[in-house]
């Protein structure tokens, strides 16, 4: 098997800047989108994804121009999530230059809307972003639900069985982000991670928790993931896309050096 | 008097991604156009005829637009790059939404990855095969020029063609079977990975393209 597995350094961007959310909360300042993609593409990254966390209405339109200029001199894949909400969303997004585009909330509220997505622009366009969070406590067998709004609001919907149905609608990719585990820096959520790899027959991005290396090398050995996603490790250089490629190499993960 | 490598824009896939590659890659006299017109497809002096969706809407779009005819004009007579869907397409027949007849410029078929080739792995393997798989060449090739043996492409693709031809294979790749990657024939060549978006191979493989005469 020689298809390699995937790091994606993941982008939160508002109003135009790179910021990065600890928990959703304490954004600090991390750079130009362009200059810091044109990086990432440089040291080797597999895949840019953008999540555009804006708030105001107003400034959707920055994360547009943002796309343009970044695929204008950046030829990698390049996924864009956030407040994707209806099928003229998903084609600007593809006609800015973005390869994918990672519904989230628009998917709970309304699954035909994935369905319709994926029969218009084809399914290897469409990622379904999950946010999932544990609901089991101690002794019950692990289960988890999804969550919206930046992990605050439940839906009641169990995790698996989401992403299953998502997948059945159409979805060409899993991007899953354990609530938990999300800026912690204490790695991702591997029993989450491996239940819904093992559970669906596309690809699954592991996201949230990345503080080490060895963390993004567990959520492809044990997490059976096929693509990790991280942020912050990356932004504040406290590791490049090469060291992390180098390592996960050197643990026996297949990658593009 | 500029030469024009011509985009073929029949509403499938992501133009812009191709046509910035391409030219960030062409030279001082060379000239870009996305265009969905017959007329200046079959003008400009090499063509690139990319896609991506389902195969069903792929056929039906190229008649709606008229532009089937232009297309094979084209790949019988100037340098021809197909992408992905632009590759499927060229075939007879595709497995994909329930069997759809293709343009059937080669004797062969477009096959879903079998379940059965997938489940012998250690682990299952997932469907779209997606992300950088090495290219192994299969024949020398101006469009291979200074990209190394078992380089990485980016590919994202559920179906894979199947020529009837074995000559026309130009590279191969392994995911769970060793399938075709690349064709060549004559003036054409073909990819099913994505060469606008691998980076620096990628790039190469587009600029050998805008620089080839069209002869093996």
């Amino acid at each position: 098997m020689s298809l390699a597995k995937r790091i994606i350094p993941c982008l939160d961007v508002d109003n135009g800047r790179v910021v990065k959310g600890v928990q959703f909360v304490d954004i600090r300042d991390a750079g130009d989108p362009v200059e810091v993609a044109r990086r990432y593409d440089s040291e080797g990254a597999d895949e840019i994804t953008f999540l555009d966390i804006t708030a105001s209405s107003d400034n959707r339109e920055t994360i547009v121009h943002v796309v343009e200029k970044v695929a204008d001199e950046v030829f990698i894949p390049l996924t864009v999530g956030g407040g994707i909400r209806e099928l003229d969303d998903v084609r600007r997004m593809l006609n800015a230059g973005a390869d994918k585009v990672a519904i989230n909330t628009a998917a709970v509220f309304n699954p035909e809307f994935v369905r319709e997505a994926t029969d218009s622009v084809g399914s290897q366009c469409i990622v379904v972003a999950i946010d999932a969070k544990q609901v089991s406590v101690a002794g019950e067998p692990l289960r988890w639900e999804i969550f919206t709004h930046g992990g605050r609001k439940t839906t009641g919907l169990d995790a698996i069985e989401w992403a299953r149905k998502m997948v059945d609608y159409g979805a060409g990719e899993i991007l899953l982000t354990s609530m938990d585990k999300d800026g912690t820096k204490t790695g991702f959520n591997i029993p989450l991670t491996r239940a819904i790899s093992e559970a669906v027959t596309v690809p699954v991005i592991a996201s949230g928790g990345v503080g080490t290396l060895d963390h993004l090398a567990d959520g492809v050995l044990e997490g059976k993931a096929d693509a990790v996603l991280a942020a912050s490790i990356f932004h504040f250089a406290e590791y490049t896309i090469q060291e992390a490629k180098q390592h996960m190499a050197s643990r026996g993960i297949e990658m593009r050096l | 008097m500029s030469s024009v490598i011509a985009v073929v824009d029949y509403g499938m896939g992501n133009l812009r991604s191709v046509s910035k590659a391409i030219e960030h890659v062409i030279s001082a006299e060379q000239r870009v156009i996305v265009s969905s017109d017959a007329k200046e497809i079959a003008a400009a002096e090499r063509v690139v005829f990319p896609g991506q969706g389902a195969a069903r809407d792929c056929m039906k779009h190229l008649r709606d637009l008229q532009l089937e005819e232009v297309v094979l004009q084209a790949a019988h007579e100037k340098p021809f790059l197909g992408i992905c869907m632009g590759m499927q397409v060229l075939m007879q027949h595709s497995e994909e939404n329930q069997g759809i007849d293709c343009m059937n410029l080669y004797p062969g078929n477009v096959r879903a990855f079998a379940d059965e080739s997938l489940q012998s792995q250690m682990q299952t393997l997932k469907i779209p095969h997606m992300g950088w798989n090495k290219v192994s060449h299969k024949q020398a090739h101006p469009l291979w020029d200074e990209i190394p043996e078992d380089s990485r492409f980016y590919f994202v693709h559920s179906y894979y063609v199947a020529p009837e031809d074995e000559t026309l294979t130009a590279g191969t790749t392994d995911y769970g079977i060793e399938f075709v990657s690349a064709i060549a024939k004559d003036n054409v060549f073909a990819t099913q990975f994505h060469p606008e978006k691998s980076a620096h191979d990628g790039l190469q493989l587009l600029k050998n393209f805008c620089r080839w005469n069209g002869q093996v």
